[in-house]
């Protein structure tokens, strides 16, 4: 049953699952193991990066291509249930259309972007990619009387989605039971769903066509697969994915804007999470996503514990001085692609052999 | 009664890069459970009149008939679905992939599977076993599991002949098959070949240079010279002509001019 679940695609490394199982226990029950608003905002986000970092891999790691849009069609997600909720109120009819309209947005795009130029060179695609999303990035910045501009947007979702609903008036493990909460459970659950649902998509006849296209798509051609339309579907699914991460991101910020959707640094964050997880596995986009957003959430705040603990020895003190916190993460990267190569997840797996 | 298609034909068939005319003109047909070998020296165009008829190369004109139809301007793809199955001169495999995964793969392909979104691969039992089998007939069932990138070059070559006895196509074409192997691994290649030609009733293209192993395969032999068709016919004639033995062997001293008296095709 398990097994079916995870499509056969089993951790195979003994630590590896140890530790996805640490992940998942440790977001299912976040709200209660760990209480308080900012751990429950960052375990929240870690759900909505796996979810985006695994769409990502999807492309980058199952199908070897170099995308720089995968913010773009995140966007598209979150700005589509925004935009519907903004508009025809918080209902969940407008929760539902709005992100469904983003999905079938997202996918028309990167049906036309792939179409467009999947047929040339990989690196003219990335390229492709870049100029698209870069211009649907400013398009969206000057749009201010539909999105907002730079501010974003601002907006009501049904109310049993907030902290003024109340589910039952008592505690349990003293933990208020509302609407917060109901929101977060429903960002867990499909995060989990979208994750099993592409699991299960790569380890289909389908995703087993995008590893051969990884690996030689000109033989793959002489055996009789269409590449540009198994890359092209790569990049659809990849952006409908990605897309519904954006809309989950959407309902739960209950807030929408270029910084936090569309800009570089969050296309540059997935990337540096797939490859620290591992490229071509799912599980990587689980590892990779929760260190790098555990590391940027608490680097900061755990520095200044070790900044105030050394702050008799002059040099350290400083190097670890909570501003320095992007230089750590840096390090901190370096380290794990000089060690890991193959991510996290490829290093586990093959200590194991 | 109408006469029957040859399998596969080429007429006329030519493609110019740039000033250069790489394939010059070559019409040949080709007829079930035949097997030639296509001669000539280095840069005479053999492999890419093979790029032309298995679609890599799209000619400048001409026309390459698979069955009668005009396969001239259709994709790769295309014409691996109607049939004409290719290995390559460079071992051209799945590299990070398991040896039972790219037999697997070819399987796939075959039974249009390749869409397949929400199925498990491996529940697919029809199509390992189909992997399998091929495996078994190539001898390589042993090291099933193992990575391509980790196999010896001759296994890897077994496996590229593994990957067109999968595909099971009418037109099978072997660009050196035997290229780069130990002596002692290249009867079995032979063998294999032989035995598809023989079982299968398929029609072998066969670019190759080793005279003997063309000896003991080849019904017919074609001979390419700057692009151009110069000599077509049974192995012991084409091989006696003074052009091939010029054009071809090297015996006699080189001439720039275009060869005279080709065998009619």
């Amino acid at each position: 049953m398990l097994t079916r679940l995870l499509s056969g695609d089993t951790p195979r490394s003994g630590l590896l699952t140890a530790l996805l199982l640490i992940v998942l226990i440790s977001l299912a029950f976040a709200p209660f193991l760990f209480p308080g608003t900012r751990s429950l905002e960052t375990a929240a986000r870690i759900c909505i990066f796996i979810v985006l970092v695994a769409s990502y891999d999807l492309l980058l790691g199952y199908a070897g291509i170099v995308s720089f849009a995968h913010t773009m069609f995140f966007g598209i997600g979150a700005y589509g249930t925004a935009l519907a909720l903004a508009s025809t109120g918080p209902s969940y009819w407008s929760l539902i259309w709005g992100t469904a309209a983003g999905a079938v947005v997202a996918a028309v795009f990167a049906l036309a972007i792939g179409l467009f130029s999947l047929r040339v060179k990989a690196i003219f695609f990335a390229m492709v990619t870049l100029a698209v999303a870069s211009a649907f990035a400013v398009f969206v910045s000057q749009m201010s009387w539909l999105t907002g501009g730079e501010d974003g947007l601002n907006y009501k979702i049904p109310r049993e989605l907030t902290p003024a609903f109340k589910l039952i008036d008592e505690k349990i493990l003293d933990v208020r039971i509302n609407g917060k909460l109901l929101a977060y459970y429903l960002v867990f659950f499909v995060s989990a769903m979208l994750f099993l649902v592409m699991l299960r998509i790569v380890n289909s006849p389908f995703g087993r066509t995008l590893k051969a296209v990884r690996d030689n798509a000109f033989r793959a051609e002489a055996i009789g697969y269409r590449v540009v339309w198994y890359r092209t579907t790569a990049t659809i699914l990849s952006a409908v994915m990605a897309a519904l991460a954006g809309s989950l991101l959407a309902i739960w910020l209950r807030y929408t804007g270029p910084a936090t959707t569309l800009s570089m640094e969050i296309m540059i964050d997935i990337l540096l999470m797939v490859v620290i997880g591992g490229m071509g596995t799912l599980y990587g986009a689980v590892l990779g996503a929760t260190l790098f957003i555990l590391a940027q959430t608490y680097l900061q705040t755990l520095m200044g514990v070790a900044a105030d603990a050394t702050s008799a020895v002059p040099l350290f003190s400083t190097l670890v001085a909570p501003e320095r916190w992007l230089l750590w993460l840096g390090v901190l990267f370096i380290l794990s692609v000089y060690f890991f190569p193959s991510g996290i997840v490829g290093r586990l797996r093959a200590g194991r052999a | 009664m109408a006469k029957e298609h040859p399998i596969l034909e080429t007429q006329d068939l030519t493609i110019r890069f740039g000033g250069h005319v790489a394939v010059d003109g070559v019409s040949a047909s080709f007829e079930r459970g035949s097997l030639t070998a296509i001669v000539g020296p280095n840069g005479a165009g053999k492999t890419t009149y093979f790029n032309l008829i298995s679609g890599q190369l799209t000619a400048t004109s001409g026309t390459v008939l698979l069955n009668g139809e005009a396969i001239t301007r259709m994709s790769v793809p295309e014409r691996t679905d109607k049939g004409i199955g290719r290995a390559f001169q460079l071992t051209n495999l799945f590299p990070t992939l398991s040896v039972r995964e790219n037999v697997r793969l070819v399987a796939q392909a075959k039974a249009r599977k390749g869409f397949d979104l929400f199925s498990v691969a491996e529940s697919h039992v029809e199509l390992l076993e189909r992997a399998d089998h091929v495996l078994a007939e190539v001898r390589l069932i042993d090291k099933a599991e193992q990575t391509v990138a980790a196999l010896p070059h001759g296994d890897q070559r077994k496996l590229e002949v593994a990957l067109l006895i999968a595909l099971g196509s009418q037109v099978l074409m072997f660009d050196e098959p035997t290229a780069g192997m130990s002596v002692d691994e290249v009867p079995v290649i032979l063998d294999l070949i032989r035995k598809l030609k023989s079982d299968m009733d398929r029609t072998i293209l066969l670019v190759e240079h080793k005279m003997d192993v063309i000896r003991s395969l080849a019904d017919r032999i074609i001979v390419l010279h700057n692009g151009a068709l110069v000599a077509d016919g049974e192995p012991a004639e084409v091989i006696a002509l003074p052009v091939v033995q010029e054009a071809y062997l090297g015996k006699a001293p080189k001439s720039s001019e275009t060869p005279e008296a080709p065998e009619a095709a």
